[in-house]
């Protein structure tokens, strides 16, 4: 791996909730090299979007609060700066766009200010100045007649269209990082195909990192050059892309892998049932010992309730967090 | 298939009014769905795909009335429909239910769950209390739940249980036809597939008909035979789903399948984006709707709007390439190479 621009290490992020501390981050640990796209994948709950937003200290507190680790950006540790040091990288050095377009664009302002406000506070540039950089970004991120439209708000684009604003927004100060937590799940599937070729496009040219949060395996497939597995706050599988799509370690990633239903699947295929991942993710207030995806696994034995499993190293550069990695002779063949 | 059809849908249009005010007229109008013709047949799963705005749950609504559609004729068992007043319709709505798509506001969070599954009954011949329980009972444990979980609320269950009591309460007055609304699109990967194997067992328990709308063309083709797709009102392709994607005909289709995301990492799209946004349905392009995005269209696309024909045996397009001289024009440009 190229020379590593962001590291976070043993890091938890706890919430005060009415029944009990949710430790809703436990113990995360990933890294990412220059011009790299880590996809950081789990279902709702899994802690994917809280550990990006304690990157950039998002995290509201209270009710939240960083009990533990380092988050390593170049040589320094965010989780040290002061609220000023981390307004500096933030929009800057590190910048983040989100699920929904609407609700993270200010609704009374035309896009074209909120495109330029980064340059202004960053750069210190006026406000002519700021503009003319917005709409050569606007253009850049195809916006159709970008100079006509930085008086526009944002109710008068599509949703496809506002999420260009997002990422113009977020790349104009040309940031060393982009955090993107589900940037498409909101759009279309054309546009959400739009909107990938767009982040590629603009990451090659500009040489990029890039943190891609998602649900969607296929997303991550495309994109990706190392993926995260999360299941209930922890890190369960880390792989290459490749190697974590053609030889998954975990029961969980093997179960999302095969729970998805393919488009161009045979007919044979798509007259079988879909394989399904029996129960449902276990509340992060009432967390077991042993092993998270215990009761949800096809090849549980005594010890995974017992015990919580590490992080094994797989192979070169895929570690998973299952006792079969110990045992495999507990791998049972008919799941 | 006339005589196995349970619904009939024929020439469907829906027009909502923008503007305008209690006396003022309306000073535009929302083309929702522009004159959609299908059948659903007993037992079958019809799949209607397509993106937001394409009027794909506009249709689901216009089946159970609940809107009225503009003008068309909608024939459920060999009756139309719409010409019903509220009494004789109402015996005949007992045998179509509907899934909605969030079950978070699909539930009603002050209702204990036997309430909510036995709501159904409400609109016709009661069964007694005991009998209401019982049924309920059997309905949750037909879905996957426990009939303990009678007197809970919905807020003490998760998206994809919440879900699977939507769907109890769809089966509760054992209807023929169900509208499922996008019924797995709010649910994580791992539980959407729960709930899609649900969906078939029942249909394949109670010969349930569905019509399975979803944006999602891969669970679509999932659980369905036959599918439409969609665009800005009305359907461009109407095939069974195994034809979908072995051959799809229309540009449309070929652009939202080519558009999903392989989950295959050694396959990776060099480009797989169609350019441009779907037009406004308050101001339709003329013609086909779909030529202003369409890398194959030509002048007789700009100005006339081609209609659903036979393709292929089942398979029908709505393309000016299926019309001889179209046909002529794609080879010259190489499109069916």
């Amino acid at each position: 791996m190229s020379a590593c621009l962001l590291s976070i290490e043993d890091l938890s992020v706890s919430f005060q909730t009415p029944e009990g501390v949710a430790r809703a981050v436990d113990r995360v640990s990933f890294a990412l090299g220059r011009g790299e796209t880590l996809g950081i994948v789990g279902e709702s709950g899994c802690g994917k979007s809280v550990t990006s937003l304690s990157i950039l200290g998002l995290v509201p507190s209270p009710p939240g609060r960083i009990e533990s680790g380092r988050i390593g950006f170049e040589d320094r540790n965010l989780l040290e700066l002061d609220a000023e040091a981390l307004r500096r990288i933030r929009g800057r050095e590190i910048s983040m766009i989100f699920q929904e377009p609407m609700t993270s664009l200010n609704p009374v302002l035309p896009i074209g200010r909120q495109v330029a406000e980064p340059l202004m506070i960053h750069f210190r540039l006026d406000r002519s100045q700021a503009l003319a950089q917005a709409a050569e970004w606007l253009d850049r991120v195809k916006i159709p007649a970008a100079r006509k439209r930085l008086e526009d708000y944002p109710h008068h684009l599509s949703g496809g269209m506002r999420q260009r604003v997002m990422i113009a927004m977020a790349m104009v100060c040309g940031p060393k990082l982009l955090i993107a937590d589900e940037p498409t799940t909101a759009l279309d599937v054309t546009i959400q195909a739009q909107i990938l070729s767009l982040m590629l496009g603009l990451k090659q040219e500009l040489g990029m990192s890039l943190l891609l949060i998602t649900h969607n395996l296929g997303v991550v497939a495309q994109m990706a050059d190392r993926v995260v597995v999360m299941y209930a706050g922890q890190v369960v599988e880390a792989a290459a892309v490749a190697d974590l799509f053609d030889r998954p370690f975990h029961p969980y990633t093997q179960g999302l892998l095969r729970s998805m239903p393919h488009i161009g699947a045979h007919e044979k295929d798509r007259a079988a049932r879909l394989q399904e991942i029996p129960g449902i993710v276990p509340a992060i207030t009432q967390i077991m010992p042993g092993c998270r995806f215990a009761e949800r696994c096809p090849h549980a034995f005594a010890l995974c309730r017992e015990k919580a499993p590490d992080l094994f190293p797989i192979r070169e550069g895929q570690r998973a967090r299952c006792w079969l990695r110990e045992y495999p002779q507990r791998r049972r063949a008919d799941a | 298939m006339p005589d196995a059809a349970l619904l009939q849908v024929t020439d469907l249009v829906k027009n909502f009014p923008l503007g305008g005010g209690v006396l003022a007229k309306p000073t535009s109008w929302v083309k929702a769905v522009a004159g959609v013709s299908f059948t659903v047949g007993r037992g079958e799963s019809f799949g209607l795909v397509g993106e937001s705005g394409c009027g794909k749950t506009t249709i689901g609504r216009l089946v159970l009335r609940l809107i009225e559609p503009t003008r068309g004729r909608i024939d459920f068992d060999g009756q139309n429909i719409l010409p019903l007043g509220r009494k004789e319709f109402g015996r005949l709505r007992r045998r179509m239910q509907i899934i909605f798509q969030d079950p978070y506001s699909s539930l009603d969070p002050r209702m204990t769950v036997e309430q909510i599954v036995t709501e159904p009954f409400l609109a016709g011949p009661r069964p007694a209390r005991g009998a209401r329980r019982e049924a309920a009972q059997a309905l949750l444990e037909k879905v996957g739940l426990r009939a303990t979980d009678l007197d809970k609320y919905p807020h003490e269950f998760s998206g994809g249980q919440r879900q699977r009591i939507g769907i109890a309460r769809a089966l509760c007055v054992r209807p023929e036809l169900i509208v499922a609304d996008e019924p797995v699109s709010a649910l994580d990967v791992s539980i959407q597939a729960q709930v899609i194997n649900l969906l078939r067992d029942l249909q394949q328990e109670f010969g349930l008909s569905y019509i399975f709308i979803s944006h999602d063309l891969s669970v679509v083709a999932h659980i369905c035979s036959r599918i439409a797709v969609m665009y800005l009102g009305s359907i461009v392709e109407l095939a069974p789903s195994a034809g979908f994607s072995r051959e799809p005909r229309h540009p449309y289709t070929e652009a939202l399948l080519a558009a999903v995301p392989l989950p295959d990492p050694h396959r990776r799209a060099a480009s797989f984006a169609m350019e441009g946004d779907v037009p406004s349905p308050i101001d339709p392009p003329p013609g086909c709707a779909f030529h202003p995005r369409c890398p194959h269209a030509f002048d007789r696309c700009r100005v006339e709007k081609p209609r659903l024909i036979a393709a292929a045996e089942g398979h029908q397009v709505a393309c000016w390439l299926n019309d001889g001289q179209g046909l002529e024009m794609a080879e010259s440009i190489g499109h069916r190479a």
